[in-house]
């Protein structure tokens, strides 16, 4: 589904001052696949988020969407950032239409579809409502619907839970798996929360930082349906403690190179 | 939706009701003093006798003079939001243009708008044009910063959401840049309608034979100072009554935005 080969992407000048932000990343994400990528800030995994949604073009290499090359935004993506980013002046079922709209599809299709999807995110109630009138969390799960709304079949998610307290957090996890198991979609998860990510994913990738590259991809062979009840489970606590020590230890490494 | 545009409207009354019981006090003291301490007419004549020169002089005439100087202030009002808006959407689009147009603003602010005036009597005639370009140039500087700064002020989350989505620049103007700018527009167009009222006048003072400007220049210079107070007055109620106006405007079409502001 998404081929991301020998991608590299430099900030600025090369070698001239210029900030590398990824090195030699190779990564294939199968059809409706969950992947989560984590690691410290500063490895470049929002970076490579930003690749794949066709925001910003790569320096080096080249991504493929259903083998073809990615270069721009694309219809079938469908993206979630950490802030909500709802338009103030629209109503939360108008925010949800918000991509039909650009694509001039705002029918009552569209519009039965984004009741539908707010029905299934619980904020069926608020379709009419201000953003400023919603929860944090209400707020997201409004614009996952957004990202939903034009039917991609690949959802990229930049740390969507980052701004919620951790409640919210785990409230928002499973709610995500429970729309994934009804609408399977490809997902690319970009996360700071080892939990989360290993609670989510098919696949962990666990990201260095400084040039960002890829340490290690785990397999997460847990049973679905999923939920927190699971990080008593081996298999979550191996994932867990694996990708700590990829982490923290190369940290550790660093710290006594540098002092 | 309407109960909680409610309290908006109360606050709306207080807001109203509390400046004008202090304007009653005042206007209490200023008649009290003018007769206790018999202070001269042609220094500070009482309020009574501002109304009583003013009514001699009778509705209708006070009615054109209004008439004239309230089209001075809205032509010269509008064309601030029609030389604002593409000037604003300009600077904001690119760094070029903004670097060109930038200090061709400033020299327009920074030339005193009474200079101007005579200059452009001689120019464009003895008639309505060089009233409306002396409003117009007092008036449309504020409102290009505002509408500029709300177009350069939307979040880059919003941006790449839009870009997420595939919209066009267009789309992008008009679906996040300009909704999102609204809040900055209408303050802006309270700082412009407050002046256009001052462009007003000033262009009345140097050519005009009708106007609220036009009356107090003619009434002092027959030391008729009553009407020169009276038109002094009728000027601030209608710079209370247009600023209000827009207040009104934005509460009603854009409550989000009033709200925004509020915050």
């Amino acid at each position: 589904m998404i081929d991301i080969k020998q991608v590299g992407q430099v900030f600025g000048a090369v070698g001239n001052g210029g900030v590398r932000a990824l090195q030699g990343i190779d990564l294939t994400v199968k059809d409706r696949e969950i992947v989560t990528l984590v690691g410290p800030s500063g490895c470049g995994k929002s970076t490579l988020l930003r690749l794949v949604s066709g925001l910003v073009a790569p320096t080096e290499g080249s991504i493929f969407i259903r083998d073809e090359r990615v270069t721009g935004p694309r219809q079938d993506t469908g993206i979630v950032f950490q802030a909500p980013t709802l338009l103030p002046w629209a109503t939360i079922v108008e925010n949800v239409m918000f991509p039909s709209t650009i694509m001039g599809r705002a029918d009552e299709a569209a519009r039965r579809r984004a009741k539908d999807l707010l029905k299934v995110a619980g904020i069926a109630d608020f379709a009419e409502h201000r953003p400023r009138q919603l929860s944090g969390g209400m707020q997201q799960r409004a614009a996952i619907c957004r990202a939903l709304v034009h039917d991609p079949d690949i959802l990229l998610m930049d740390e969507p839970f980052g701004a919620l307290d951790a409640l919210t957090r785990e409230i928002m996890t499973i709610e995500l798996l429970r729309i994934w198991s009804n609408t399977p979609k490809t997902i690319l998860f970009v996360t700071h929360s080892i939990p989360e990510a290993v609670i989510l994913a098919d696949r962990v990738v666990v990201m260095s930082p400084r040039p960002g590259r890829i340490a290690e991809i785990i397999d997460v062979d847990l049973p679905r349906p999923r939920d927190f009840s699971l990080s008593g489970h081996p298999e979550f606590q191996r994932c867990t403690g694996r990708i700590r020590d990829l982490i923290f230890g190369e940290q550790g490494a660093r710290f006594d190179v540098e002092h | 939706m309407s109960n909680t545009r409610l309290p908006g409207w109360l606050s709306a009354s207080r807001e109203f009701l509390i400046p004008l019981l202090a304007l009653l006090v005042l206007m209490a003291v200023w008649e009290a003093s003018a007769r206790l301490f018999a202070i001269p007419e042609y220094l500070l004549p009482s309020p009574s006798r501002i109304v009583e020169d003013m009514a001699a002089m009778g509705g209708q005439q006070l009615g054109e003079h209004m008439v004239a100087t309230l089209r001075t202030v809205l032509f010269g009002f509008f064309l601030s939001i029609a030389v604002s808006f593409p000037l604003a959407v300009l600077i904001s689009s690119s760094r070029l243009a903004a670097d060109a147009i930038y200090p061709l603003l400033v020299l327009t602010q920074s030339v005193p708008k009474v200079a101007i005036a005579p200059i452009l009597v001689v120019m464009l005639g003895p008639n309505e044009m060089p009233r409306v370009i002396v409003t117009f140039l007092v008036a449309f500087f504020p409102l290009v910063i505002a509408m500029t700064t709300g177009l350069l002020a939307v979040p880059s989350e919003l941006i790449e959401l839009a870009r997420s989505c595939r919209a066009s620049k267009l789309q992008e103007l008009f679906r996040v840049r300009l909704p999102f700018s609204i809040p900055f527009i209408f303050s802006g167009l309270k700082s412009a309608i407050a002046l256009s009222v001052v462009g007003a006048v000033v262009g009345e003072f140097v050519a005009a034979e009708r106007g609220l400007g036009y009356l107090i220049t003619s009434a002092t210079a027959f030391f008729k100072v009553p009407v020169a107070f009276g038109a002094m007055l009728v000027l601030a109620l209608l710079g209370i009554v247009l600023f209000q106006l827009i207040v009104v405007a934005e509460r009603v079409f854009f409550p989000w935005a009033a709200a925004e502001e509020r915050r």
